[in-house]
């Protein structure tokens, strides 16, 4: 089972958090620091593979991570899953957001955090790998998107809503 | 503007990012932030009704402020609202709201509750879809009380969409996580197992995840899941790389759903039917053989998704451990990757080979990377490779290279990680103990140890070395000589100070004719450490320089002096005052005599677990094995408690007086078997005031043929010049019924022959023995027969006593033997099974069920004597149960009049270490622990 899925930057903010599991505010805080500081240190070409924090549990969880440009994507699981099979979901997200953002950046994490939840929610849902089909989750998106687009016809960057 | 022209447009929560964005410093931000929190707040409070758009704004700006790490304590009801819009994206951003923010006792789930049950009989498989989200992510008990009930229905029903399938099938698994008793098993279930057949190869991933988890707790319910996910796995492995279209994941066809699978397959034994488990070989050794076919495509997304499958195969012919030519060919495959380039596939053939050198099959090959694998400790940059490098060793640890692997982790633990150094230096001193041959050597490592990382050797160990010096000779001399060198160094660790006090207090004399390491050099030598170390320490170190007073007269007055000094007598620490004043005052008032006797050398410790390995293990309770000793011991202080005739035993335990002893006798009612139990009291006086004497203790050796009777009936139970003691017995369920014959071998007549049948205080109740009286008189050469009807009231650990007392010649005679009647004469042999089998042993996994014991075979290991001794212990032997054919598994029922307990047990040879595991799981830890007992001796 997947227990937490987190994006952070290289300077450590952090841009997706989701818990599969529930932990308190202050915790995922806390768990988002930790992992940050775990991963941040490693070299490149090391191992991708870690003994999860003191926070998430040290005996049967896994941190599972990689590392692209200027984001850190990391996986937080359980011995059930398999660490290629997890290693390779982060590459099929990862793939799958730069279709549904064409060439995604950091910026586009940023400032559409809903739909990077939405897609992620195509793919796994209460920890569990939903789908690992790139064209149908980037098809269901592209539903999404349209009956988005036909719910709101009215343009939406006029001045009044700048707030 | 590339991000607005995607389709979404809320431009005011784009210039909000933009702004937090632009803050320069922390203060800033938290401004901006509050500013804006005041800000929608006031929206959300204000006369006019925000339309749907705003709402979804402002609940994405408390989203992203959320996730920056900032409370947020209101909005949850505007998310809530968003819930009943007809619009999606209103709802969608409600459902992410509250799968971010609401934790699952929040007040408000009756209202998302309500939502959900809207949107789920909506049929409109995207609002459904939402829905399942929703309850798979928040997952609390009132959702599950909720549609536990509801959720099996649109997995199961004909006309559900793929994409809601999947959907329900995770959102029932995580129902089920949560609240396992809310989902019932029913007609669903079989349905759920033929979702495996289904098209759709997204909705067979999520099915396969589902059934794996509900296999492990009902693997009854489930168990034709296995040829299914047998017959889809062959139909993927096999499969052309692009058969599978979009399911093809550069060039391997349906990965992570063979990855599932093939975890589906280890929730179970090797499949029984020969024609699945032929096809499942055939798929695992294609599997094998595709990763040395050259790669399909350069990409390394190619190389991780084929080895994905590859590891799993190998991790599912681990778990099966029967073939061993597959187990063989994995671990030649695991050996091609220690040395791969990729440092995640090492970590992982790391990983994966620990659990391969468990195998009885595989544990050769596996020894034979043994220097790949000390070079990857050396070499490797990454501390997590290092660590599985380190496990590695010790799981593929024995006796032919521990002396190697011992040095290995001694000098990779002089510059290992912080993180990791405990858990190095346990299992270095586990190892060091489990395979020393030579103490001396286990001596020296425990020393280094505490030399490299003595911050990290903890109490347990320091106090292991200790009791090992101390139960062994051989090693006392070496040891104190060893700890005196190590503690010349000018700074030495605490702990070695604690050690070398306590091994010079007690063996230091041994090293003391040395005029290097006279008494009062050593003394100097330890007190030179004392104002350095902590209270305990020093505690400990005035408990050493008393036991110095005994043992060398000549530093008595030196150590006097230290003793009455200010520093010590007055120490604010009152324990050490304490011991200062009566260590002091002790040394003056006492004779020689009793200074020897107070301060008399340690007795050995009593043979126990390790406590080390104990702190490793740590998931049982208190060790269950000491308690055990403990009650033996008592008991046999018991029978052998009385007045002694014969010559005094060398039993350590301290002689009580006469008049005590008998007390002791009355307080454990000797009753004679035969008269009912109220006239018990008065014929004990009868017994004893016939021979003025009390029972004998036991016959030597009665221990040993005692044993010899726990696997069979009938055969000699002792004999000696006069007398020759058979035994023939038979048991049906809890009733048996003994023929003890009694052979005067002499020509003299035995008279006032009195066999008595001794049951102690406890057994009395739990077994119910009837026997006549024989005549008093036996000829010379003649036989006399006696018949014990047994009834095995409940269960019971102890043993009777018979005691025979007769006249011979004018002497008297007294012998005590046990009589072996014993729990598992009781059993009936239960044939069950593969799968019963192993549905049972689940069944009994609570810790006080199963008892475990380690052992070396004590006699040769011959595969058909064990199998008798099984039968012979009166249990069935179930063939072809254990995946592991040199394993012995066992099955019965243990029949008493108030009960009848399942018994199930499991004897694993390890014929290179000579040794074997038994474990034993019944539903009465009682039984557990007698029957594992009983049988742990026989072989």
């Amino acid at each position: 089972m997947i227990k937490a899925i987190l994006i952070f930057s290289n300077q450590g903010k952090p841009w997706l958090s989701k818990f599969y599991q529930p932990y308190s505010e202050d915790t995922q805080q806390q768990i988002i620091g930790e992992t940050f500081h775990l991963v941040s240190k490693r070299d490149e070409n090391v191992c991708n593979f870690l003994e999860g924090g003191l926070l998430i549990g040290r005996s049967d969880n896994k941190l599972i991570y990689r590392h692209y440009a200027t984001l850190y994507f990391v996986f937080y699981v359980d011995s059930s899953e398999s660490e290629l099979g997890i290693f390779d979901l982060i590459q099929v997200f990862v793939e799958t957001l730069d279709k549904c953002f064409e060439n995604v950046c950091e910026l586009d994490l940023i400032f559409h955090v809903d739909k990077v939840h939405n897609i992620l929610v195509e793919m796994v849902m209460g920890g569990m790998v939903l789908e690992t089909n790139m064209n149908e989750i980037v098809t269901q998106i592209d539903t999404q998107n349209k009956l988005e687009k036909s719910e709101y016809l009215i343009p939406h960057f006029d001045n009044h809503d700048r707030e | 503007m590339p991000a607005v022209s995607k389709g979404d447009g809320m431009r005011g929560l784009a210039v909000f990012i933009s702004d937090i964005r632009n803050c320069k410093s922390k203060e800033a931000e938290i401004k901006r932030i509050n500013k804006e929190l005041a800000n929608i707040r006031s929206k959300f409070k204000g006369d006019k009704a925000l339309d749907g758009y705003s709402k979804k704004k402002y609940v994405c700006k408390l989203l992203f402020i959320f996730l920056l790490g900032h409370d947020i304590d209101f909005g949850h009801m505007e998310a809530v609202n968003l819930l009943s819009s007809n619009r999606y994206t209103e709802k969608q951003i409600g459902y992410l709201f509250i799968s971010v923010l609401v934790n699952s006792n929040s007040e408000l789930i009756r209202l998302i509750n309500n939502a959900i049950k809207n949107d789920l009989a909506s049929r409109n498989p995207t609002f459904m879809g939402l829905a399942l989200h929703c309850i798979a992510n928040v997952g609390s008990r009132e959702m599950a009380e909720a549609f536990a009930g509801e959720v099996p229905k649109i997995l199961v029903a004909g006309d559900t969409m793929d994409s809601v399938k999947q959907s329900a099938a995770l959102c029932l698994l995580r129902l089920y996580r949560t609240s396992p008793d809310l989902v019932p098993m029913g007609d669903w279930t079989s349905r759920v197992v033929h979702l495996l057949n289904d098209q759709h190869l997204g909705v067979v991933t999520a099915a396969t995840s589902l059934i794996t988890t509900l296999a492990q707790k009902n693997p009854e319910e489930f168990k034709t899941s296995v040829s299914l996910a047998v017959s889809r796995l062959s139909r993927i492995v096999t499969s052309a790389s692009t058969d599978l279209q979009d399911y093809t994941y550069y060039f391997v066809p349906a990965p992570w759903l063979s990855v599932k699978l093939l975890r589906l397959l280890q929730c179970y034994p090797p499949p029984e039917d020969p024609a699945v488990r032929g096809r499942l070989t055939e798929c695992l050794e294609t599997i094998l053989n595709k990763a040395q076919e050259p790669p399909k495509s350069k990409k390394v997304q190619h190389s991780n998704a084929k080895n994905a499958v590859l590891f799993e195969a190998i991790s599912l012919i681990i778990h099966h451990d029967s073939e061993p030519n597959l187990l063989v060919r994995a671990c030649n495959q695991l050996g091609q990757f220690l040395q791969h380039r990729e440092t995640n596939l090492r970590y992982l053939a790391l990983e994966s080979m620990c659990t391969l050198a468990s195998s009885e099959f595989s544990h050769e090959a596996v020894k034979t990377h043994i220097d790949t694998v000390i070079n990857a400790l050396k070499t490797e940059r990454d501390v997590s490779v290092r660590q599985r490098a380190v496990d590695l060793l010790y799981a593929m640890c024995d006796r032919s290279n521990a002396q190697q692997i011992v040095a290995e982790m001694l000098s990779y633990l002089e510059t290992a990680d912080y993180s990791i150094r405990e858990e190095i230096v346990l299992k270095v001193a586990i190892l060091a103990e489990k395979y020393a041959v030579d103490y001396a050597w286990y001596v020296d490592t425990i020393l280094n140890l505490i030399r490299i990382a003595g911050d990290y050797v903890s109490e347990e160990v320091w106090y292991r070395v200790i009791q090992i010096v101390i139960n062994r000779d051989d090693v006392q001399g070496y040891a104190a000589k060893t700890v005196f060198e190590a503690l010349q160094a000018p700074a030495c660790h605490e702990n070695l100070v604690k050690v070398g006090g306590y091994i010079l207090g007690e063996f230091g004399n041994l090293i003391a004719g040395d005029p290097r390491s006279s008494p009062l050099v050593q003394f100097n030598l330890l007190h030179s450490k004392f104002h350095l170390c902590s209270v305990p320490t020093r505690a400990l170190l005035l408990s050493t320089y008393i036991k110095f007073v005994n043992l060398f007269p000549e530093v008595k007055t030196t150590i006097q002096d230290v003793l009455r000094s200010d520093s010590q007598l007055k120490n604010a620490d009152v324990e050490l005052q304490q011991r200062a004043v009566e260590y002091l005052r002790l040394s003056t008032v006492a004779s020689t005599d009793i200074l020897a006797t107070v301060l008399e050398e340690m007795p050995p410790f009593p043979e126990r677990e390790s406590s080390i390995l104990a702190k490793l293990k740590k998931k049982k309770g208190p060790s269950t094995v000491t308690d055990l000793e403990d009650t033996k011991r008592e008991r046999s202080v018991d029978v052998n408690g009385g007045p002694e005739p014969a010559p005094a035993s060398t039993s350590a335990a301290s002689t009580p007086s006469p008049s005590a002893d008998l007390l002791g006798l009355g307080a454990a009612p000797a009753a004679p078997a035969g008269p009912p139990p109220s006239s018990g009291g008065g014929l004990l006086v009868d017994v004893f005031s016939d021979s003025a004497s009390a029972v004998a203790p036991l016959a030597p050796g009665s221990e040993d043929n005692f044993a010899r009777f726990v696997c069979k009936n009938n055969g000699v139970l002792f004999e000696n010049q006069l007398l020759q003691i058979g035994l023939k017995s038979e048991f049906r369920q809890n009733l048996g019924r003994m023929f003890i014959f009694y052979g005067n071998k002499t020509s003299t007549q035995f008279l006032n022959f009195t066999p008595t049948l001794i049951c102690p205080d406890d057994l009395q109740s739990r077994l119910n023995l009837q026997t006549k009286p024989v005549d008093p008189t036996v000829d010379g050469g003649a036989q006399v027969q006696q018949v014990v009807n047994i009834e095995c009231v409940s269960d019971f650990t102890e043993a009777p006593v018979l005691n025979i007392q007769f006249r011979y010649g004018g002497t008297f005679q007294n012998v005590s033997v046990q009589l072996p009647i014993t729990l598992n004469k009781f059993f009936q042999p239960t044939e069950m099974s593969s799968q019963d089998f192993f549905q049972r042993w689940k069944q009994l996994s609570n810790p006080q069920q199963e008892v475990q014991n380690i052992f070396k075979a004590k006699h040769p290991m011959d595969t058909e004597i064990t199998k008798a001794k099984i039968i012979g212990f009166g249990s069935a032997l179930l063939e072809e149960v254990d995946p592991n054919p040199a394993n012995f598994v066992g099955a019965g029922i243990i029949h008493t009049k108030t009960t009848q307990i399942g018994c199930l047990l499991r004897l694993e040879p390890n014929l290179q270490a000579q040794m074997y595991r038994l474990t034993l799981r019944t539903s009465k830890e009682t039984v557990s622990q007698r029957l594992c007992e009983l049988l742990s001796q026989q072989f």
